[in-house]
């Protein structure tokens, strides 16, 4: 066999015999159905069920119940079937409401029907997501915070990134949680296999630092009762307390994250519903760069919901034990387990940050925050201790003593409203419910009507 | 860089893993190639990806539902994580025809590439997989990212722990599985991607045979079913017994043109238990719902277009577009006197260069015509010296590439 011969080379052994692929000529022209698949033989029945050898992931056996959202979902239709006449008012899970602007629809509408153009078509985009979206978001949310389109990964929503984080740092990670949190770290945590067995004494995976977040605390973890852990995720403004942490409570934890060596997973997703000062961005924080990454969403600022974007940012600092930049173990891992946010739903993002597009979220974000001010006063006047609200579209009320999954039923049961437990959240949770803002104003404003007539 | 290292360990199956990805990589050697020559009309046959238009009657059903959004009555939030039941009808009455699978067994998601993830995450680290030789490497590279692999050694181009299943001329491009180990999953992608072959029925017959004498799992990649031109099987459900062995996941990537709108879909029949009899259907809809959030709405709405009566026939005269595509370059490298596998039933021709290296077979055709292709190592040692070259072009840059291989090796 010669060496490297070149394939121009006559002398080439490919130039001998001929093979011809066993190819029939065409003859048949496919019809519409020619992919249809075809109807088989009923195989025989069996008597018992085959099983097969695969044993399941012991990691998905340890997970208690359903994903909390679906069985929120599961509640409310149960209920609607109980009560078929009932005005059931969702304030449960927090699923934007309001039509998207037309400024960011007309621009994805704009994209739809380009695809059907030579010069518009386009096919796969690079797995970070689009260059002039990356250099928009970059400079939208982190102008003056140093942060480059290179650091930016654009996907299709926070809770798959979430996900794809895991896979990235594998089973052999810590982690610590605020408690109570969004499920989604938790349970993600365990089904890469990071977390022990789930302890029903306690309520908690065993392996998981749970940082318990409470009035008495002002919602922000007393970090000297807090064990080092690799990962870190904290969310602010806070998903379901509402709290937002202040430049100086971020400040301690970033120097805590920096002094134990730990990835600190920022959550952002909210941070358009800010009024006060609170830090918008972790990478406000001096030495954040080397020791967070950051997630946020498009689907709470402009109702993507649905349409699913949302973005990652891990800066370059940020560097393993070893030194192995963490951001090129992302990119590897959005290239070969991700193939990029839907382009339409790019060119929706790209929309939304044009001048007219800010200014458009901003009316929806006041909207759902003009029904937060409305909720949080309705229980207010009720009596109740309510937290959060101010800085973010979810009001945190305290039934103290009472099981929160007994206040959701009886809530729903008398008022036809859905709201979320809090203990679903984590076991600091519960004595609380999670009330969403995000709804048309008379739906909210009949809830809050609903809420007096129970609670006067 | 000088910076601060957190002492978080990097995860040692990310170490694992060799060089970039394989079509990322092709890429940045094609952008080198653009800078090297920026007046060379670069012809890319390399990653597969569609060129021609979507039709008009699909991009116009996303176009409205984008609009509708800004409507009370259109708008719409989360959809289920599972895929939006029309669809799933959809899918399931228009694609599988008389096949018993039901809406409920279809997840509609954001393509293949993440299914094929989502289902590793599903299985964990503690099991072994099987793949064809050459494969499409993300079943490879997936698994190594899980965990389910050893090291990969250098010599042999395989990772271990990883059963590579050679697919040859010889063997008729399908694993010979009378010599094959018994492993917990088995990959096979038929059409296949790389080398353009389609299993039999009674290829697959053995195939499901095997898996239920072995109590394996099969992952079936269809997602190239719509390029199938013989009496080929479109699904492995079209197999009797294959419900208590397999799992298929399809894409509308190559079928509809969405390689950059994102939506596919997996099907995992009720009947598929793990060992202890958990249902597998349970178990993935919980990671569905817990790792991701469903598919754009907006791509639904366009996958619902492609599945009307008109969809279909519009959608399929590209599918033949590009078939044809495949018929020319096939023919131009076999009037070459090469060896040329695939072609039929798939948008790929697997050209066989005995003796070369693939990578410098891919390297001479870069610098001497100015095309991409992909060589065939990248798809696992059983690829060496072939070429694929995929047929996703437009018209004229097809007879260009032929034209100019024509040229370079006649």
């Amino acid at each position: 066999m010669s060496s490297s011969p070149s394939i121009s080379s006559s002398s080439s052994s490919f130039l001998g015999q001929t093979h011809f692929d066993s190819r029939t000529p065409n003859a048949r022209l496919p019809t519409k159905d020619s992919w249809i698949c075809k109807c088989v033989a009923t195989p025989p029945t069996e008597t018992t069920a085959h099983m097969t050898k695969v044993s399941r992931n012991a990691n998905m056996a340890k997970l208690q119940a359903g994903y909390l959202f679906p069985e929120i979902a599961r509640r409310r239709s149960a209920h609607m079937l109980k009560y078929p006449d009932a005005q059931v008012i969702s304030l449960g899970i927090g699923d934007t409401t309001e039509p998207i602007p037309e400024v960011i629809t007309s621009g994805m509408a704009k994209k739809a029907n380009a695809l059907s153009t030579l010069e518009g078509y386009s096919g796969y985009g690079a797995e970070q997501g689009e260059n002039r979206l990356r250099a928009a978001i970059a400079s939208t949310y982190y102008g003056d915070l140093s942060i480059e389109e290179s650091d930016i990964f654009v996907s299709d929503g926070a809770k798959s990134d979430i996900s794809r984080l895991q896979v990235m740092f594998g089973s052999n990670v810590t982690m610590a949680v605020q408690d109570p949190s969004y499920p989604a770290y938790v349970d993600s945590s365990v089904i890469l296999g990071q977390t022990g067995q789930f302890q029903k004494d306690v309520e908690k995976y065993g392996n998981i630092e749970y940082m318990k977040c409470n009035p008495e605390n002002g919602f922000f973890p007393d970090l000297s009762t807090v064990s080092r852990t690799d990962i870190i995720f904290f969310c602010s403004p806070n998903n379901p307390t509402g709290n937002a942490a202040t430049r100086e409570q971020l400040t301690r934890l970033v120097q805590f994250a920096k002094d134990n060596g730990s990835i600190l997973v920022y959550d952002s997703a909210y941070a358009m519903y800010i009024s006060d000062d609170s830090p918008r961005s972790i990478f406000e924080i001096p030495g954040a760069k080397e020791v967070a990454i950051e997630v946020s969403s498009f689907s709470k600022y402009a109702g993507f919901t649905g349409v699913r974007l949302g973005w990652t940012v891990v800066p370059k600092e940020l560097l393993y034990s070893d030194g192995f930049p963490v951001a090129k173990d992302f990119n590897r891992i959005v290239c070969t387990t991700f193939n990029g946010a839907s382009n339409i739903s790019q060119a929706g993002g790209l929309a939304c940050l044009s001048p007219e597009g800010l200014e458009a979220m901003h009316k929806v974000v006041g909207f759902y925050q003009e029904n937060t001010n409305i909720i949080m006063e309705t229980f207010t006047s009720l009596g109740f201790s309510v937290y959060g609200g101010k800085n973010a579209p979810y009001v945190w009320v305290h039934f103290p003593g009472q099981s929160s999954w007994d206040v959701f039923s009886e809530i729903l049961e008398k008022t036809h409203v859905v709201t979320t437990p809090g203990s679903g959240f984590g076991p600091a949770g519960d004595g609380f419910i999670r009330v969403s803002a995000f709804g048309h104003r008379g739906n909210v404003l009949e809830a809050c009507k609903r809420f007096k007539q129970l609670y006067k | 860089m000088a910076g601060v290292c957190t002492r978080v360990t990097r995860n040692l199956n990310m170490e694992k893993l060799r060089n970039g990805y394989l079509f990322p990589e092709i890429a940045m050697r094609e952008l080198e190639h653009m800078k090297k020559y920026p007046n060379a009309k670069v012809i890319s046959l390399g990653i597969g990806d569609t060129t021609e238009p979507i039709p008009d009657i699909v991009t116009s059903s996303m176009a409205n539902h984008a609009r509708r959004l800004s409507t009370v009555e259109g708008y719409r939030g989360y959809g289920a994580e599972q895929g939006n039941k029309a669809l799933r009808k959809a899918i399931a009455e228009t694609l599988y025809g008389d096949l018993p699978i039901k809406d409920t067994e279809i997840f509609v998601s954001d393509g293949s590439q993440c299914d094929i993830s989502r289902l590793q995450l599903l299985l964990g680290s503690n099991v072994t997989i099987a793949v064809q030789d050459p494969t499409f490497p993300a079943y490879i590279d997936s698994s190594v990212i899980i965990g389910q692999t050893g090291d990969f050694q250098d010599e042999t181009g395989k990772y271990q722990n990883i059963k590579y299943m050679p697919c040859r001329p010889q063997n008729n491009f399908f694993p010979d599985l009378t010599t094959t180990a018994t492993t917990d999953v088995i990959f096979i992608c038929s059409p296949n991607n790389p080398t353009g072959h389609a299993a039999s029925r009674k290829q697959l017959e053995q195939l499901v045979e095997f898996a239920r004498a072995n109590r394996s799992i099969i992952i079936f990649d269809s997602a190239y079913a719509a390029y199938v031109t013989d009496e080929s099987p479109r699904s492995i459900f079209e197999i009797p017994g294959a419900r208590e062995v397999a799992i298929e996941i399809s894409s509308f990537s190559k079928f509809a043109g969405f390689t950059g709108v994102r939506l596919g879909w997996t099907v995992v029949p009720d009947e598929l238990l793990f060992s202890n009899g958990f249902p597998v259907i349970k178990d993935y809809n919980r990671i569905v719902c817990t790792c991701f959030n469903g598919a754009s709405s907006i791509a639904q709405a366009g996958g619902l277009a492609c599945l009307s009566s008109d969809g279909l026939m519009a959608v399929q005269s590209v599918v033949d577009y590009y078939k044809e595509n495949a018929k020319i370059l096939g023919d131009t490298f076999t009037s070459l006197g090469l060896d040329v596998y695939g072609g039929i039933n798939a948008p790929y021709a697997w050209v066989h260069f005995p003796g070369m290296k693939s990578w410098d077979v891919f390297t001479e055709l870069l610098e001497k015509t100015h095309i991409i292709t992909v060589p065939g190592c990248g798809f696992g040692p059983g690829g060496e010296e072939h070429i694929r070259v995929s047929a996703f072009g437009h018209r004229e840059c097809i007879l260009e590439a032929s034209r100019r291989l024509k040229s370079l090796l006649s």
